[in-house]
């Protein structure tokens, strides 16, 4: 996976500047923005603001509306873990039960050591393969714990 | 001849290692000395079979599956780029019974070749409908799509032929054409499929749309969980904007037309249309009251066609292929095919293009072949999250739109997912509720203080409090969430739950373990 850059104010509002004369530009910065750096600096919102002729709070509130932006620096590795009911007919929850007790990750955080992040979503559109997982991207199906160990291992660089 | 080869590119192969295959394939080959054309089509829609490798010989594609890298070099041993005999050998891939027996109209092209070659899709087909519309007056576009008796495939069913007639009619500065690409309904993955399949189709649909209604514009709004979707149509747009198919003169007719591909941000919500149309504008994606409706004031309040990625696809072929033939198909109001997603614990999990009125139960078992589990069905939820849970009595309702109402449930966009009878409903219900919090756009008081509600009353019921009384205490919530919820979120949110309730009951009838079990 690529390193995201660190934050970078020129190149903020350079992103901004490209993408802003698209209608309805909010989301195509905030989205740019959050894969350049990684998540949405609370620095870019000034920038947003100011160039959609928005308020803050605006920006702010559609930060926090929708679940894919993050706010503060992800792990390195990204793995994405489908918690919707066609993956919970094949048992989803026993993998989230099995990354708790095992690995002693939660859904929802990074490992201490910012190696990785595990987010849950809610149907990856491979429903009948399930439990669906996205790996830094890219789609993993018929997931099972002996394949998390092998996942966590080899994104953390630790034994599994 | 060069042997060719297919190995699906489609990410539902990929998650099971098409990659692998393909690169272990061309590996062999060159390490056997045999020239081979690989090419990296979509998928058929038969996940089970997965990754799916077809061979073109002299007597037509001959297909192997479920094939992982430890098979290629025995397949090669066997002869399978001559079409011989193995274990994995599928026969001739039109003549597969789950692929044979179904009426493949708006997905016909699935699978079939390179979803990105302009050629592959003109020799299959493809922009034959756009040729006949550019030759027809808007109204005449309109009337084709209105005889088709065509009904939105995004979840409400609404006939298009009305919508499409409402925009046309509508006056605007301008006017879009918005394809809804959120497929947020979990056990769906069809507008996924048209995607990264036969993206091409998508864009023949919308040009048709915009020629209809006079827009000049479309934006397609496709989910983020879907990364490999996004790239694919995005590809499709450069590629079809090279080919002179969008642009200022489409296909050399005069008429402009341009499409833009813009991604969501994990929001359930953004699927229905209005939230669609916050979001697009670059706001939280609030409901909008209606009316006024998109059709009339929609995108950046000019008039507006929003339409569900299949709705958009049946489209090309409705206008290539005459709307009589389509509305021929199906039963009752449900005219045409149901593209059939068919997921979860399931033996024969994938897409099944299929004429409306199909049992669930010859899905479930004849399509499907029950459980991947091996476990008795116990539950099918049908039409995602907001959909009913049916038990084994009710598995002869049809699937059509009124069926299922009939039912007390929805079909939606088309999604079937198979429980076996390790499901906990009482932790479904629950399920409903919990996700109805989290999504929840938060513009009304019923959903958003309801859903948090239910989730607290089912755990207390779950808990053995006062059961009498709390299941008092949701009836009227459900009650209230469905009568005075702004949207479809809240107002149907209640469906799964007291499906659950009505059909499952003993679930929550459950003794409670003990003290260790909250
Ligand atoms: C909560 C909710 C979620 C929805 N999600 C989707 C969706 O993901 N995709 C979709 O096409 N329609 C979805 N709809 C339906 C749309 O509001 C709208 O009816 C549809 O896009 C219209 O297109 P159609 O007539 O072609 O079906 C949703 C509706 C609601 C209430
Ligand atoms: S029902 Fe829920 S999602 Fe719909 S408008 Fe009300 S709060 Fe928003
Ligand atoms: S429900 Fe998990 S991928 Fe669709």
């Amino acid at each position: 996976m690529n390193r995201p850059a660190h934050w970078d104010e020129t190149r903020a509002r350079r992103i901004i500047a490209d993408l802003a004369p698209l209608e309805g530009a909010a989301l195509p910065i905030l989205q740019a923005l959050q894969d350049t750096f990684g998540y949405v600096d609370r620095r870019a919102v000034p920038l947003v603001a100011e160039a959609l002729g928005l308020s803050r709070a605006e920006v702010t509130g559609t930060i926090a509306f929708y679940h894919d932006f993050r706010t503060a620096p992800p792990g390195r590795h990204r793995l994405q873990l489908c918690r919707a009911e066609a993956c919970q007919a094949c048992g989803c929850e026993t993998l989230v039960a099995h990354l708790d007790r095992r690995h002693g990750i939660a859904v929802g955080s990074t490992t201490a050591d910012g190696a990785l992040t595990v987010d849950e979503v809610y149907c990856l559109g491979n429903c009948a393969l399930g439990p669906a997982l996205l790996v830094d991207g890219e789609p993993v199906g018929r997931a099972d714990a002996g394949l998390l160990d092998w996942l966590v291992a080899d994104l953390t660089g630790g034994p599994a | 001849m060069i042997p060719r080869v297919y190995v699906p590119g489609d990410s539902a192969a990929l998650s099971v290692g098409a990659d692998r295959v393909a690169r272990a394939i061309a590996a062999e080959a060159a390490q056997r000395g045999v020239a081979i054309e690989l090419v990296r089509n979509g998928s058929r829609g038969l996940f089970f079979l997965e990754p799916l490798v077809e061979v073109e010989t002299a007597h037509g594609r001959v297909a192997y599956g479920p094939v992982a890298v430890t098979d290629i070099s025995a397949l090669f041993d066997a002869g399978f780029l001559a079409g011989h005999g193995h274990a994995l050998a599928q026969g001739p891939s039109a003549e597969i019974p789950w692929l044979s027996r179904q009426t493949r109209l708006t997905l016909s092209r699935l699978g079939l070749d390179d979803p990105l070659s302009p050629e592959a899709f003109q020799k299959n087909g493809g922009m034959r409908g756009l040729g006949r519309a550019l030759a027809m007056t808007p109204a005449a576009i309109v009337e084709a799509v209105t005889a088709s008796g065509l009904r939105g495939r995004g979840g409400a069913g609404f006939p298009a032929g009305i919508k499409w007639r409402t925009v046309a009619g509508a006056v605007g500065a301008r006017k879009y054409v918005v394809c809804n690409a959120d497929e947020g309904d979990s056990g769906t993955f069809a507008d996924r499929l048209v995607l990264e399949g036969d993206p091409f189709m998508l864009i023949e649909g919308m040009i048709i749309a915009g020629l209809a209604v006079g827009a000049a514009k479309g934006f397609v709004y496709i989910r983020s969980e879907y990364p490999h979707g996004f790239r694919c149509f995005s590809r499709a747009l450069e590629i079809a904007r090279a080919a002179g198919w969008l642009g200022p003169s489409v296909a050399g007719s005069g008429y402009g037309f341009e499409i833009e591909a813009r991604l969501g941000a994990g929001a359930y919500i953004c699927g229905e249309e209005t939230a669609l149309l916050e979001s697009l504008e670059g706001r939280r994606g609030l409901i909008r009251a209606k009316p006024p409706l998109p059709a009339v004031a929609g995108l950046f309040g000019q008039p507006t066609l929003v339409n569900n990625v299949l709705t958009l696809a049946a489209v090309s072929h409705i206008l290539a292929d005459g709307a009589a033939g389509y509305a021929g198909l199906g039963t009752g109001r449900s005219r045409g095919t149901l593209t059939l997603q068919l997921g979860g614990n399931v033996k024969r999990g994938g897409l099944y293009e299929l004429p409306f009125g199909l049992s669930l139960r010859e899905v479930v078992y004849g399509i499907g072949g029950g459980t991947r589990s091996g476990r008795p069905v116990r539950a099918v939820q049908v039409g995602g999250p907001l959909g009913a849970y049916l038990p084994d009595s009710l598995l002869d309702t049809p699937l059509d739109y009124e069926a299922l109402a009939a039912a007390k449930g929805l079909l939606g966009h088309g999604g079937v997912v198979v429980f076996d009878d390790t499901v906990d409903m009482a932790a479904q219900a629950r399920f409903a509720f919990a996700f109805c919090a989290r999504e929840s756009c938060g513009k009304c008081t019923p959903c958003r203080i309801g859903a948090v509600r239910g989730v607290e009353v089912i755990d207390r019921i779950v808990a053995g409090q006062a059961r009498t009384e709390n299941r008092v205490v949701l009836d009227e919530l459900c009650q209230l969430m469905t009568d005075a919820s702004l949207c479809a979120m809240g107002g149907l949110t209640p469906l799964p739950v007291q499906s659950a309730l009505t059909h499952f009951p003993e679930d929550f009838e459950r003794p409670v373990l003990g003290a260790a079990a909250e």
